[in-house]
């Protein structure tokens, strides 16, 4: 996993609440057994409205996407990370991500970073008067920058810890194989096998 | 201070727990599809990893295949690709895999349970949010994304943060008529989308002891449409019963020695949930959805919400972009929509006892003609039991398709699918937009009330039809 310090790119704001992961990635691109080469699948169906946000001009090679609460709700599908990152997004911020969302940006080097929904609001205000602004999302510090506007974000220590280092994780877990081992002779008889 | 029952299955699994990082839990359970597995075997290949445990990993296909002419080859190539691979995968990688044609072959969580694989205190974990479904027999149950099924293959553990726990204590009992799909969808329409995030939900009281096995998974499937990674029902005698002589459930002294250890797995008088709700069962009524998230939902006989009913301007935002994919106007009796096609099928509602209460509505009676009926078992193994017990047969003389085992068109992968504009009443789990096919428009329900809604041709419960059930 590539590592992850700070980033400043233009911002593409999404005025939406509840962006599902059907809406992300439909289903239909699901059945590729690659893992990547979705960026044309990302938010395929509002892609094909002239208005949406990503069809405008500054927007094109936003990298940065600023959206509304609840956002990845929905399916299981890392696809939804792997169609962003594939786009060019390396950060996502909002008031809310569904769980799943969250866990799987942290795996794939995608910043998803929280703040209230008053920050969301004003940063969308900013870019309305300043397209193709860029923001900045500086993980070591954990601030987001957006002109005037300087807030510090929330995401799991961990998760940024592992981000900053750019760790894979099963080489992690591999170091506590002698754990696994031990929990594993003690498994009660019962549990069944397939 | 005593624990919950989610509590008890972590603290059993916890195989490292130290400061500052997540806990590492051991996985019981890894279920595997096509969908969301590839990526995660090659990146074993890549890496020169072994799989693990394949005694502990479980695969079958489901999302893609399809449910006509399922003895001929998959017509779309790209996702025979996908079936292909897996089956290449499952042979070099030592899974079981049930195929296509296989009496054990259908929707990863209708296959788990039936087989007795999915058992009080285990984690189960699939890369597919409605892992959910497993909870109802007191497992701790989840989704995991693509990485984390690599993770899984190559160590059977995952990092995970402890979650918080929220209590759903329903009430009374559910009224004739009204199903444990009308419940979750009225507990989610209640908590919202985002209110489950970062719980796992516990459901329990009265009217949660009284259901059955398959009406516990429905709830505890759509525990992730609140939000909510997992959801879990305490196991009791309801629970021992279903596994009892399950294929895959202990036997002899270990059955007795298992069974003990599942009684153990209560949540403590004395303990706290981080949250509480409450519903009372006996007040509830059908539900059906109108939006495009589950969480728009209303009872049968309510009228269609209007944007201004909304004081928060997101959400008020939402309702207007709701209503208009949905091409609903604001204050109609929901009643009167009509649909062009009724879905019976999914990890929801597509277990024998879901077929049994549609076929009750259906027997006797037709499907309206400006209605298609789809009938998609969730497993092969349901849908043999549904012919030992002339359900086919009652869909058929209805008029409605009866299809083979699969996920269907809950999400459209394989060639069932709603063409742009068409409306659909589904007993799925997710009326998001495009969800059943691009353009499509869904109505969540109940099979009774898919059953209902199929005759009438509009949203409608089976108390709408004239006459008595004709029952068996
Ligand atoms: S039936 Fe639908 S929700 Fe269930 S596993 Fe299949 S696609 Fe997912």
């Amino acid at each position: 996993m590539e590592k992850f310090t700070t980033h400043s790119g233009v911002a593409a704001p999404l005025r939406r609440s509840n962006v599902d992961t059907d809406q992300i990635i439909p289903a239909s691109y699901l059945k590729r057994v690659t893992r990547h080469g979705y960026e044309d699948a990302l938010f395929s169906a509002w892609r094909k409205e002239d208005d949406f946000v990503l069809n405008q001009e500054p927007y094109k090679n936003a990298t940065v996407l600023v959206a509304g609460p609840e956002f990845g709700t929905g399916s299981s599908r890392e696809h939804a990370v792997w169609a962003l990152s594939d786009y060019g997004f390396r950060a996502v911020i909002s008031s809310s991500f569904a769980d799943i969302f969250r866990g799987n940006s942290a795996k794939d080097g995608l910043v998803a970073a929280v703040v209230d929904q008053q920050v969301i609001e004003s940063i969308w205000d900013y870019l309305d008067a300043n397209p193709g602004a860029e923001v900045e999302v500086d993980l070591e510090n954990q601030k987001i920058t957006a002109g005037a506007i300087v807030e510090p974000f929330e995401i799991d220590p961990y998760v940024r810890w592992r981000l900053l280092e750019g760790l894979d994780e099963i080489g992690i877990t591999e170091r506590v194989q002698d754990e696994i081992d031990t929990y594993e002779r003690a498994r009660p008889a019962f549990k069944p096998v397939v | 201070m005593g624990k919950t029952l989610a509590e008890k299955v972590w603290e059993q699994h916890v195989v490292r727990s130290a400061d500052d990082e997540p806990d590492l839990l051991y996985i019981d359970l890894h279920l595997v599809h096509e969908v969301t597995s590839p990526q995660a075997f090659d990146g074993l290949r890549t890496s020169g990893r072994k799989l693990r445990r394949p005694d502990l990993t479980m695969a079958t296909e489901d999302h893609n295949v399809p449910t006509i002419d399922i003895d001929k080859p998959i017509a779309d190539p790209v996702s025979a690709k996908q079936v292909e691979t897996m089956r290449k995968n499952c042979e070099e990688f030592g899974v079981t895999l049930y195929s296509l044609g296989n009496t054990e072959q259908g929707i990863v969580h209708v296959v788990g349970p039936q087989m007795g694989l999915t058992q009080p205190g285990m984690t189960v974990v699939c890369g597919d949010s409605h892992t959910s479904t497993h909870g109802a027999f007191g497992a701790l149950a989840f989704g995991i994304g693509t990485s984390e099924v690599e993770h899984v293959m190559a160590t059977q553990t995952l990092w995970l943060k402890r979650p918080k726990t929220m209590a759903i204590t329903v009430n009374g009992t559910l009224p004739e008529g009204v199903t444990s799909k009308d419940l979750i969808l009225a507990v989610i329409a209640k908590i919202g989308t985002g209110g489950g995030q970062g719980y796992v939900l516990e459901y329990r009281g009265e009217a949660i002891e009284q259901l059955s096995m398959e009406a516990r998974m429905t709830i505890c499937n759509m525990s992730i449409e609140a939000g909510a990674r997992a959801g879990m029902i305490a196991p009791d005698e309801t629970t021992f019963e279903y596994l009892k002589d399950r294929p895959k459930a202990p036997q002899g002294a270990e059955w007795d020695e298992a069974v003990e250890a599942w009684r153990a797995l209560v949540t403590d008088e004395d303990a706290v949930f981080d949250k509480e709700v409450i519903i009372n069962a006996d007040e509830l009524t059908p539900f059906v959805t109108w939006g495009t998230n589950p969480g728009q939902g209303l009872p049968l006989g309510a009228n269609v919400p209007s944007p201004e009913d909304f004081v928060d301007p997101s959400e008020r935002l939402d309702v207007e972009r709701s209503l208009e994919y949905m091409d609903l106007k604001p204050g109609m009796p929901l009643r009167d929509i009509t649909v062009d096609t009724v879905f019976l099928g999914s990890c929801t509602n597509g277990r024998i006892e879901d077929l049994r209460s549609a076929a009750d509505v259906l027997r006797g009676r037709t499907v309206a003609d400006s209605v298609r009926m789809l009938v998609v078992p969730g497993s092969a193994r349901v849908r043999l039991q549904a012919h030992e017990e002339g359900l086919d047969k009652v869909f058929e003389e209805a008029g409605a398709e009866w299809r083979h085992a699969g996920c269907s068109m809950c999400l459209a992968m394989n060639p069932d699918k709603l063409t742009p504009g068409e409306r659909a009443a589904s007993t799925s789990n997710r009326n998001f937009e495009g969800r059943q096919g691009p353009g499509g428009r869904t109505h969540l329900v109940s099979p009774q009330v898919a059953a209902a809604t199929a005759v009438l041709g509009h949203l409608a419960a089976p108390a709408d039809l004239e006459g008595e059930l004709v029952s068996a």
